[in-house]
């Protein structure tokens, strides 16, 4: 599988996240998740995309580390590698 | 009713141990709503054809899929069936495949505790698990999980099942209120004693207890799963339905 880019990644996350509710402007990499009021099972539903997509299994205590978009997409970039 | 009155669904249903009694009368139920139904079954491969021959003959679309629920792979293989076969995700999901293997506790053998809870515990849990991924996505689904009276009122010679069944309530609750916010309902029913063939050595003595004085039908099971399953009943969840004849009240 080709390695995916972070410009990619970025992109699909940003777009996924947009679809449970924030505005898309406010999805910045330093966002954090709190104030995006993006809930755990959000982010369960962001891991089954990121598996579909890019193979990458995100496990439930992956998911707890993650604060920030950023640090996100940082790991699913690394994983797909 | 008209046949234009079915409503088109934009997914379909599986119904696990359909192939006779409650499941079957389930499927049925569910075909008459307009969900193209995935029949399941583990070893009556004849009754769960005959069960969609007689959907078919109503119009209405099933598949007979053979599958032990107990097998650790066997929710991918449903739902890979059911998605490919009838192109859509599945959004209702009736956990009802069930076996008993009743013993008094000091007699109960491990094999009978395992095997009980595997398929009647385990096997809801995996497909629960499988069936919430369309589901989320969807933002919409039914799962209703078939426990039984015994899991509220205790039958001796049932520890194990009972065990299983009661989890299963555990599991509903659970489950429900962890996806009640994405417009997926998650119930159970607990059926008393039904006139089945799981139920057909069950005595006179116990029937006398039950206040209605008489055995329940599959049928009426599958009215209250039907129920369950509609849009009126979006804003129940994490319920329990007994359908008992009001032996558990």
């Amino acid at each position: 599988m080709p390695a995916v880019t972070s410009e990619q990644v970025e992109a699909r996350v940003i777009e996924t996240l947009a679809s449970f509710g924030p505005d898309q402007s406010s999805i910045t990499r330093e966002a954090t998740f709190e104030e995006l009021d993006i809930d755990s099972l959000d982010l369960v539903e962001l891991a089954q995309v990121v598996e579909d997509e890019y193979g990458v299994v995100l496990k439930g205590e992956d998911m707890k580390e993650l604060k920030t978009v950023g640090q996100s997409i940082d790991l699913i970039v690394a994983r797909a590698e | 009713m008209p046949e234009s009155a079915t409503p088109s669904r934009p997914g379909c249903a599986l119904v696990t141990g359909a192939s006779r009694g409650i499941g079957a009368a389930i499927a049925r139920a569910l075909a008459r709503e307009g969900w193209p139904v995935g029949v399941n079954y583990r070893a009556d491969r004849a009754g769960a054809e005959a069960v969609v021959a007689e959907i078919e003959r109503e119009g209405d679309r099933a598949v007979a899929l053979g599958a032990d629920v107990a097998d650790p792979g066997a929710a991918d293989q449903l739902f890979g069936a059911l998605e490919s076969g009838f192109e859509c995700p599945v959004l209702v999901l009736i956990n009802n495949a069930g076996i008993s293997s009743d013993n008094l506790t000091p007699s109960l053998r491990d094999e009978d505790w395992t095997s009980v809870l595997d398929t009647n515990l385990t096997a809801a849990f995996r497909l629960t698990r499988r069936a919430l991924k369309p589901m989320l996505r969807a933002r919409s689904g039914r799962i209703v999980n078939i426990s039984s009276v015994v899991a509220l009122r205790a039958n001796p010679g049932q520890a194990n099942y009972a065990a299983a069944k009661a989890g299963l309530i555990a599991l509903t609750k659970t489950a429900a209120v962890e996806v009640a916010r994405r417009g997926i309902t998650i119930n159970a029913v607990a059926p008393g004693w039904i006139e089945t063939e799981m139920t057909a050595d069950v005595s006179k003595v116990l029937l006398a207890e039950v206040p209605a004085r008489r055995a329940g039908t599959p049928e009426e099971v599958a009215a209250c799963v039907r129920f369950l399953t509609s849009d009126e009943a979006s804003y129940v969840t994490g319920a329990v339905l007994t359908v008992d004849g009001g032996l558990a009240a």
